[in-house]
């Protein structure tokens, strides 16, 4: 009986799960399959769900008129570069707040994620002259700067809380060794917080390659990753839904694909030291 | 071997020729919003780069939104990263005195300025200096089922009155079958329902500010305005009217939902497509309506116009393509590829005096009468301090206008009352009006 039971809220609980992620992913599904629908399907009452005449039309149309492959190479620059640049600032940096905490490390520590509470377009106008007089304006390396600086907070307490989690008395025990820090930090330190860089690495990415609002903002042509080539086929006046689903499908495959393949590292990331 | 080297020479050769060309190259930059007119623009610029091989065309395509936001900073700034811009007719007047635009002066003799729709051309100049091209223009007109009204034995005058319009709607209307009468913008913004909101304002008399630039929403025709928009939603519109705008009514129209459209005259071009619209060959126009005794019909008017920023270091290669892209030579362009059905629209009496076109575009006659019946300087039949026809050309218009819509979308989703919505209006209009320094 007790079995039965068990079985029933095993059951009840996966159709709950796949019921919340289906909901969770449709926005994503109905994008995929707009698509492949003419303009005419793409906005026909009572929606058409799969039976309609699937086209590539879109595609090609979007793949005539964009450089995809320029805006996709400016995303992956960015997002890689910008990532590689924060864990090179943030390791140091949180291992320093975990393992030698001062009397400022918890003040510090809030005072970094309060600077992601400020609105963006609050500190538009300095970056944006700033900017344009080192030359960055359009620049791979002036974004790839910023979004380093925008996500850094959240880098830094990640790590945090992954070097916080592994125990001092191992670092105790190699420095009783004679381990140096080099040592320390290489033979012991990053070895057990792999999982946790990784999972930092792949969040920052995500973070970084949707990033709408700098990306906008900063670049015109030269620079201008995948989100200005989805901003090109929005469009108040005329319907240019379905091109923009092909769009947006072309731009999010990537990072989708990533996610997919690496999502076991990415719960256990985002879950790492949620549960004592 | 001496092959080897000759070959390389040559290439040499070929190489040291050619660089001093691409190092002439002058690159523009120019930033546009993503519409059918402007798409076909970007494949038709073959023509102008074989007549212009020193000039290499760079197009940076942008919502509208983001566009105007992106565009205003970087002229704002001097930042310099546009040589040509995609605006507004709202924005060229103001842009204009703040010096952000260079005048378009000096332009080929073949330009023909004076060949521009005067309506359109008033709205693009300061002190009768031309500060931006238009590329294409609309005002707004009532689209209408020819069969359905037939149907329901309604007749749609050429230049009918609200009343004319209510009693058409509400006879067309079918919500059994999802026939719905009249479609008509409900989504907030200044851009959005307040465009329609302001010409249908108009119409009926009333002004956004009398001449202390005190709100005017405390005035009868406001109420009427709102109270008989309001109505005839609730009794002859779609359902989830306050989150439609122009694209959701367009595919409303073009799938045989609505009965009447009222909307911007470009959407003619859209509704008679017969590959797109399933009711292309039904499809009657008619002037945008005036309230009985009301000697107003909205003057509603929106161009998308290039100009040229200030900070660009090329205006000379700017202007040149701006009087390419903007002139007769192009309409002609686009005729001889796409017909002249896809001609941009509502800028040049050319156009509208060639019969061709007329035979083409059905609608024609009724876009030109609209446009020529705009009086900008003068929206209102009460006197204003302002310009504009569906916005007041201010700086402060953006913001108060969406707040305002907000209101009135509000009352088309049923949550607040018409009287509560202009009582808030002229609150929120008076505070930042008085903020802004207008009202001392």
């Amino acid at each position: 009986m007790a079995r039965k039971v068990t079985n029933t809220r095993k059951w009840i609980f996966t159709c709950l799960a796949w019921g919340v992620a289906l909901l969770i992913f449709f926005p994503i599904l109905w994008t995929i399959l707009t698509s492949f629908k003419t303009e005419g399907d793409a906005v026909a009452t009572p929606p058409k769900f799969l039976f309609f005449d699937w086209t590539l039309a879109n595609y090609r149309e979007v793949q005539a008129r964009s450089d995809y492959f320029s805006h996709f190479m400016n995303s992956v620059i960015i997002a890689l570069g910008s990532t590689a640049l924060g864990l090179l600032v943030a390791i140091p940096a949180a291992w320093a707040m975990a393992f030698q905490p001062g009397k400022q490390t918890k003040n510090v520590l809030m005072w970094m994620l309060s600077t992601k509470m400020m609105p963006a377009v609050g500190v538009l106008i300095p970056i944006y002259i700033l900017f344009q007089r080192m030359g960055l304006l359009d620049s791979r390396t002036g974004v790839l700067i910023v979004l380093m600086l925008m996500n850094l907070p959240i880098i830094i307490w990640m790590l945090y809380t992954y070097f916080r989690e592994i125990p001092g008395e191992i670092l105790e025990a190699s420095r009783m060794d004679g381990a140096s820090l080099w040592n320390e930090i290489r033979y012991v330190l990053t070895p057990m917080a792999v999982p946790g860089i990784a999972s930092t690495m792949l969040l920052n990415i995500i973070l970084a390659w949707n990033e709408a609002f700098w990306t906008l903002n900063l670049t015109t042509s030269r620079a201008a990753p995948l989100t200005t080539f989805i901003a090109s086929y929005s469009s108040p006046e005329g319907l240019f839904y379905a091109k923009l689903s092909a769009a947006s499908t072309m731009a999010i495959a990537p990072i989708l694909i990533m996610g997919w393949f690496s999502q076991k590292q990415l719960v256990r990331g985002l879950t790492f030291g949620a549960v004592k | 071997m001496n092959m080897l080297i000759r070959s390389l020479l040559g290439a040499c050769a070929v190489s040291a020729l050619a660089l001093p060309a691409l190092a002439q190259q002058t690159t523009l930059t120019i930033a546009t919003v993503n519409n059918g007119d402007m798409i076909r623009m970007q494949k038709l610029t073959g023509d102008f780069t074989t007549k212009h091989p020193d000039i290499r065309l760079q197009w940076v395509t942008l919502e509208e939104n983001i566009l105007r936001q992106r565009v205003t900073t970087d002229i704002a700034t001097r930042g310099g990263q546009y040589d040509v811009v995609t605006i507004g007719n709202y924005e060229v007047p103001i842009w204009a005195k703040q010096n952000w635009l260079l005048p378009l002066d000096g332009l080929p003799e073949d330009y023909d300025a004076d060949d521009l729709l005067p309506a359109v051309r008033r709205g693009l100049s300061v002190e009768d200096t031309l500060y931006a091209a238009p590329f294409y223009a609309e005002s707004a007109m009532v689209m209408y089922r020819k069969d359905l009204a037939e149907k329901a034995g309604v007749t749609i005058s050429e230049s009918p009155t609200w009343g004319e319009i209510f009693t058409a709607a509400r006879a067309m209307t079918d919500k059994s079958a999802e026939i719905y009468g009249i479609c008509l913008r409900g989504k907030a913004g200044w851009g959005e329902n307040m465009a329609f909101l302001s010409a249908m304002a108009n119409s009926y008399g009333a002004s956004w500010f009398d001449m202390d630039w005190k709100p005017q929403f405390d005035q009868p025709e406001w109420h009427d305005t709102l109270t008989d928009y309001v109505t005839i939603m609730a009794e002859a519109g779609p359902p989830g009217a306050s989150t439609n705008g122009f694209n959701e009514n367009l595919a409303l129209f073009q799938q045989g939902k609505c009965g009447i459209w009222i909307d911007a005259t470009v959407a003619a071009s859209f509704v008679t497509d017969p590959g797109e619209s399933q009711v292309a060959d039904q499809v009657g126009f008619a002037r945008f309506p005036n309230k009985e005794g009301v000697d107003n019909h909205g003057n509603w008017l929106w161009s998308w116009n290039l100009g040229i920023p200030a900070s660009t270091t090329k205006a000379e290669a700017a202007k040149e393509f701006v009087a390419w892209a903007t002139s007769k030579g192009y309409t002609e362009l686009v005729a001889a590829q796409e017909g002249w059905r896809a001609a941009p629209p509502g800028t040049r009496t050319s156009l509208y005096d060639n019969p061709e076109y007329e035979k083409d575009a059905p609608f024609a006659k009724l876009t030109l009468a609209s446009i020529d019946g705009v009086n900008t300087d003068q929206s209102s039949v009460k006197e204003t301090p302002y310009t504009g026809g569906q916005f007041v050309s201010i700086p402060e218009f953006q913001a108060i206008g969406t707040a305002v819509g907000q209101q009135f979308a509000a009352t088309v989703a049923g949550q607040v009352k018409p009287e509560q919505a202009l009582t808030s209006a002229q609150q929120l209009t008076t505070r930042e009006m008085t903020r802004a320094g207008y009202i001392k």
